[in-house]
């Protein structure tokens, strides 16, 4: 980089904090920076966006208005704690706060055992969190019952890529390399709305968006001459096979390098061939509804590119059947010979800020730090050790997300919970029952900034620090390793995550060194503890990162000690997956993570979503994200400027199925599921399926779209059926009045 | 339950094998349901529609016989020769007496050979086999002949005649000229398909085949095969042809079913709603069946129905019909035909007389799609190959022929399936991405103010209006002011109009002085 370039930009963030967005798995750099402070009270922080290679400079509005909660009369500043059920949350000191979960915690271990406390964690929290609230779960408490929200993202991907590649990272290749593809088929994922700088990157001629919907992604690309493939509502797998049936009797698979690539570089080919004969264009036509010859044009355009790429999101993941149908891309993928060669791929846009170093560190039911099974023995052993216990003492494999959450307060599941960063009240599938489900605990405790949904229902509540407020680590979608910095103190009276651990894991026995609140040991001791697994942190200093370098795990520590000298300054930011990254920034090139280096094709058959329209609810419904609005909307609902742009729930319904339903555009509709109903207000577009509803999930009460979602589980991943439930519309008679069931 | 029901399959063709893994994949250990499925082709459970990729090269043979799954593979290469339903056996070409349970007759259906003069080798057996150069498709064996038989005409510039311009022989040709060979069909209607399409529908078909290099001789009979010159036809005429393949339809294969007693009409084997024969302890389904017979998905959709009944998986399973959709396979023509195309009078929709169908109450003038007649849309568009017509009773689609509008016959096919209500933009149904867009892309001054410019972060026109007057004079600093542009970028250039458009039509602009008095 020139020098005058790099001093430039050192001017120009010398008075600022560089950091990056506290929201999705983009992360966004920015550079917070103190405004001139008011008449009274204390300095606001502006937010300006940073040149970056994933965000080049871009922000959308989440990002731009991030700050705003910062000083948000509503933020959290003191522990709350309910005397009894049903009575009010009062404030309480950190002291009595504290003493009473950790008494609370270890009478119910000593009386109902050890799993009688459950931890439901976040893929918002920074790595060291996630790795530390992991330890505190399977140390502190003794529980095998920990998952994390994550559960309900990338889990069915993370499965196929395990499956296919032996290593699960969201992209195995930096952002940028999208840029050069000559087609890049997006399945299920609505980047314009969900990480929209990531646009950027993306020639809309090239694309090939496969959505139910005409989402602003789809009509993106056909406003710039690309592909919408507009498949019905579960049958993407199926799609997946139809185009690779294309490829195969089109002769798009018989270049010299699939050939090759196939013979030298996978297993399984055949079975997954045979697998995509059955999917002849007419019949894939016939149950997805996308035209044979739309197949064909999609399969040509991505098979003549030189460079390609297949991206899913969640809406291919969401499904009871999610991971077969990653998996079904990614043979699509793998017969056109795209991962692992330079400049093409098959990705995983990761969803939430953390959601990439969140399931690696150990917060998942059945994993240990370093992307490490916890019914491995030597993985076990491993960890023990860092840790310095026995390894007999680790628990085994706990349940998953739902199963979680749907066995609280019963005589089976857990009696208490803790909650960090995440806010299942919202987020839950089939949410009614899961908030029946937390307010049957007996102790429900949650640390958050601001009082989420599941913070009403808590027993006992913990004010926390917000990413402007700490330092740590993320890990972005593409697996690069990022500093998160604090820019101000927090408010008094308010603690980070880290702190609340160790506060709660002293008063539980353990000793202070175990459970540092300070990021810095933390994060030494998780590079150690990954050290040698899937997901090596070893080589990940803090100086480099610090220094802005590009480090992509798996990083081993190939030191001791002799790390390139840090230039110190963000502005090394700016170099992305280039000749100067370190680590990992291009997975499998020379070989898959399997023992044998080979990739596995997997043969899958698509199969019916749990549940299908009939008589009584004859549409689909399907769920998903809009632009201002971040998960479960506590956050974004709080800043006027975004819950202006997107003040509440509705439901997109085609015009001729509203009419039916006796609805007209901004009336009130009343959507009904079997676990439940919602009322929204009705949104009209032409360009919808007539027989698909849509619905975002940000909102709570009886507008939380979760109240109709099927917790139906794939039987890999755990991962519930959030795309896919059968409804009937309806007016909403009675002004809209909600029956006391609804409105939650 | 003590012990597995022991069912007996005849037939490994398409829906034997279908009902093999249906079955498997309700009772994957087999502790319900023993199944033995016997077929007689050497190799088993053959996926017939693919044969014409067979025949274009693009497929190979292990494409269309898949390994079943789960343990155990059919018996193939078992000829059934009797049934008895006496003592529950069937026996075998090889001497074999298999008992039953219940017994499956799953025999599909064979060509029909019109009897013409030559197309049969004359031997001392009588007739049989077929002539040198002549050929069915329906077989893996057949399709084997078939492509010697054009192999050989192409290497020698010769063409090979189709009999039979149905569903099948169009997919034949279309699949042989990808194969590079010459071809004609002949067909004795005045159009080819004309079982399911009519007579303007069968006239644009024809000019998109004969484009794909499909030659074709219409309203004329075969009289005779001559193996060294070709096809002689009865307007006197013969058709030079190296081959004949014969696609003059099927009949069910009910052999087996007759010699043991059981009911069998002109269609097949009779069955009823559980697709149960005569005799309760048989079944029939496929093409040998007089449910529906011809197509891949009944086939398919009664083997469902079959393995739920055996397995006791929805003992209560019926199978009500499938709906009536034709998807020609031939790359490059796209046609789909559904339900009842045809209406009484096929003239002008707008003045045909109400009640043509069922009704018989007069026209009410005025009250056009509810009278109980047909609501007709037809548009015949020859140039492009195009042809849609779309038949409706309320707001119910009865039939449709779409031709060169694939994505709407996507859709249409869709929503007939589920027998849901159409759209009331009939012509947005019938014609998909055909009709052009409501709306072009506007940025000056027809774009409204409340239209969504920066998406990323929710800039309206009207707020880019709204910051020019406050002094942003440029896109740049429209965008500082408004943070358009500031997300993905995709928003540059129609900012970048609307600048220029307000500095067109403001008239402080001109002037350069601030709008300080701008209204706000």
């Amino acid at each position: 980089m020139p020098e005058a370039t790099g001093a430039a930009v050192r001017a120009a963030t010398a008075t600022g904090t560089a950091t990056h967005c506290p929201y999705c798995a983009l992360q966004c750099a920015m550079t917070l920076t103190p405004e001139a402070a008011a008449e009274s009270g204390p300095a606001r922080l502006s937010v300006t966006p940073r040149e970056f290679p994933t965000n080049r400079g871009g922000l959308c509005q989440k990002g731009w208005t991030s700050a705003q909660l910062l000083d948000s009369p509503e933020r959290l500043t003191t522990p709350l704690v309910r005397d009894t059920k049903g009575a009010p949350l009062r404030e309480a000191s950190w002291d009595e706060a504290l003493d009473l979960v950790a008494g609370r915690f270890r009478v119910l271990r000593e009386e109902r055992g050890a799993d009688s406390v459950a931890v439901f964690g976040s893929g918002g929290l920074t790595n060291e969190k996630a790795y530390a609230l992991g330890k505190f779960a399977r140390v502190a408490l003794g529980t095998s019952q920990i998952d994390y929200n994550g559960r309900f993202c990338m889990s069915s991907a993370a499965a196929a890529g395990n499956k296919a590649f032996g290593l699960d990272r969201g992209l195995p290749f930096p952002v940028t390399d999208l840029d050069d593809s000559e087609a890049v088929v997006l399945v299920g994922a609505n980047p314009a709305e969900t990480m929209p700088p990531l646009m950027g990157h993306f020639d809309p001629a090239r694309l090939i968006v496969v959505d139910p919907r005409r989402t602003a992604t789809a009509q993106a690309a056909l406003d710039g001459g690309g592909l919408h493939l507009q498949p019905a509502p579960g049958t993407d797998l199926a799609l997946a096979l139809g185009l690779l049936h294309v490829a195969l009797v089109e002769g798009h698979l018989d270049t010299l390098h699939r050939v090759a690539y196939r013979a030298e570089r996978t297993v399984g080919w055949e079975d997954v061939r045979q697998c995509a004969a059955r999917w002849w264009p007419e019949r894939t036509e016939r149950l997805t509804g996308v035209a044979a010859a739309d197949l064909r044009r999609a399969a040509a355009a991505l098979a003549r590119a030189r460079r390609a790429h297949i991206l899913t999101g969640r809406g291919a993941e969401q499904h009871s059947k999610g991971v077969d149908t990653v998996s079904a891309w990614i043979d699509l993928a793998l017969a056109l010979g795209l991962p692992g060669t330079p400049g093409s791929g098959y990705g995983c846009l990761t969803g939430q800020g953390n959601g990439q170093g969140g399931r690696e560190h150990g917060q998942k039911a059945d994993q240990l730090p370093g992307y490490r099974h916890i019914e491995d023995p030597a993985a076990r052993e491993h960890i023990a050790g860092i840790w310095g216990v026995a390894p007999e003492s680790l628990p085994a494999a706990g349940r998953s997300a739902w199963e979680l959450l749907d066995a609280l307060g019963t005589p089976e599941g857990p009696a208490a919970l803790l909650v960090m960063g995440s806010n299942p009240a919202v987020s839950a599938p089939r949410v009614r029952r899961a908030v029946e489900r937390l307010r049957a605990l007996d102790l429900l405790v949650v640390a958050d900034f601001l009082r989420s949904e599941t913070a009403e229902l808590a027993d006992v509540v913990l004010p926390v620090t917000m990413w402007a407020e700490e330092s740590g680590t993320m890990t972005n979608l593409e697996g690069r390793v990022l500093r998160r910095r604090a820019a101000q103190a927090p408010p008094p009276g308010v603690r980070t995550d880290l702190e609340v651990l160790h506060g709660l894991a002293v008063r539980l026995g353990r000793s202070a060194h175990e459970f540092p609140a300070d990021p810095a040991p933390v994060f030494d001791e998780l590079r150690r503890a990954s050290a040698g697994g899937t997901a090596d942190y070893a080589g990940a200093a803090p100086e480099l990162l610090d220094a802005g370098e590009a480090v992509y795990w798996p990083v081993r520590d190939t030191t001791g000690g002799s790390v390139r000298e840090a230039t110190g300054g963000p502005e090394r930011d700016a170099t992305g997956g280039g000749a100067e990254a370190l680590g990992s920034p291009r997975l499998f090139l020379d070989r898959f993570a399997h023992p044998d280096g080979r990739a596995r094709f997997l043969p899958v058959e698509h199969r019916e979503a749990a549940e299908l329209p009939d008589a009584e609810h004859p549409l689909y419904a399907t769920t998903g994200r809009q632009l201002q609005h971040y998960q479960s909307g506590a956050q974004t609902r709080r800043v006027p400027e975004l819950l202006a742009a997107a003040p509440g729930p509705y439901v997109e319904v085609h015009p001729d199925t509203a009419r039916r339903a006796g609805l007209a555009d901004g009336d009130t509709a009343r959507i009904v599921s079997r676990r439940g109903a919602v009322l929204a207000r009705t949104r009209c577009v032409p360009s919808l399926r007539p027989d698909t509803v849509f619905l975002p999930f940000h909102f709570p009460g009886g507008g939380a779209a979760n109240a109709l979602t099927n917790p139906a589980l794939d039987p890999v991943s755990r991962m519930p059926e959030f795309k896919l439930s059968a409804v009937r519309l309806e007016r909403a008679d009675g002004g809209g009045v909600m029956s006391p069931e609804e409105a939650v | 339950m003590n012990r597995a029901l022991n069912v007996v399959v005849v037939g490994n063709g398409m829906v034997g094998a279908r009902l093999y893994e249906e079955t498997l994949r309700r009772d994957p250990t087999s502790r319900r349901v023993r199944m033995t499925v016997l077929g007689a082709e050497p190799v088993g459970g053959y996926n017939r529609v693919l044969l014409p990729g067979l025949l274009s090269g693009s497929l190979t043979e292990a494409d269309l016989t898949p390994e079943p799954p789960g343990e155990g593979s059919p018996a193939t290469g078992t000829t059934v020769t009797g049934i008895d339903r006496d003592a529950r056996t069937v026996s075998t070409a090889d001497g074999r007496q298999l008992p039953y349970d219940r017994l499956v007759l799953a025999t599909g259906a064979s060509t029909v050979i019109p009897p013409l003069p030559g197309l049969r080798e004359d031997t001392d057996e009588g007739s049989g086999v077929l002539a040198r150069g002549v050929t069915a498709l329906r077989t893996l064996a057949d399709a084997r002949r078939l492509r010697r038989l054009a192999d050989r005409a192409r290497a020698v510039g010769a063409r090979i005649a189709v009999l039979g311009g149905g569903v099948l022989g169009l997919e034949a040709a279309r699949a042989l000229v990808a194969r590079g060979v010459a071809v004609t069909v002949v067909h004795p209607a005045p159009h080819v398909m004309d079982r399911q399409l009519d007579a303007p529908a069968g006239r644009v078909l024809g000019r998109a085949l004969r484009r794909t290099g499909i030659e074709q001789r219409l309203g004329v009979m075969a009289v005779r095969w001559e193996p060294a010159r070709g096809l002689h036809l009865d307007d006197g005429s013969v058709l030079p042809a190296a081959g004949l393949l014969l696609c003059t339809g099927a009949r069910a294969e009910t052999g087996l079913a007759q010699d043991c007693g059981l009911e069998t009409g002109p269609a097949g084997i009779a069955v009823d709603d559980t697709l149960t024969t005569s005799d309760p302890d048989i079944h029939a389904l496929g093409d040998c069946a007089d449910a529906e017979p011809g197509l891949v998905q009944p086939g398919w959709e009664q083997a469902a129905v079959l393995a739920d009944r055996l397995t006791g998986e929805d003992p209560y399973a019926r199978y009500l019909g499938s709906p009536r959709v034709t998807r020609l396979k031939a790359a490059g023509i796209e046609l789909a035909c559904l339900g009842d195309p045809f209406v009484a009078d096929d003239g002008f929709a707008g003045h045909a007389p109400a009640g043509g169908g069922s009704g018989g109450q007069g026209p009410a003038a005025g009250d056009f799609p509810d009278d109980g007649g047909p609501e007709v849309l037809r548009l015949e568009d020859p140039t492009r190959e195009r042809y849609a017509k779309l038949v409706l009773h309320g707001d119910r689609v009865t039939g449709a022929i779409l031709l060169g509008v694939p994505d709407a016959a996507a859709g249409l096919v869709q929503l007939y399936d589920k027998g849901a209500p159409a759209p009331s933009d009939r012509l947005a149904l019938m014609l998909g991405r055909a009709l052009p867009p409501e709306t072009a892309s506007e940025t000056g001054e027809s774009l409204p103010d409340h239209a969504m410019v920066c998406r990323c972060n929710s800039v309206t026109k009207g707020a880019l209006r709204s910051a020019w007057y406050d002094g942003a004079r440029s896109a740049r600093e429209l965008a500082d002011a408004t943070r358009a542009t500031t997300g993905c970028g995709g928003c540059r250039g129609a900012v970048e109009k609307i600048a220029a458009w307000l500095a067109e039509t403001d008239p402080l602009s001109s002037r350069d002085t601030p709008a300080t008095t701008a209204p706000r």
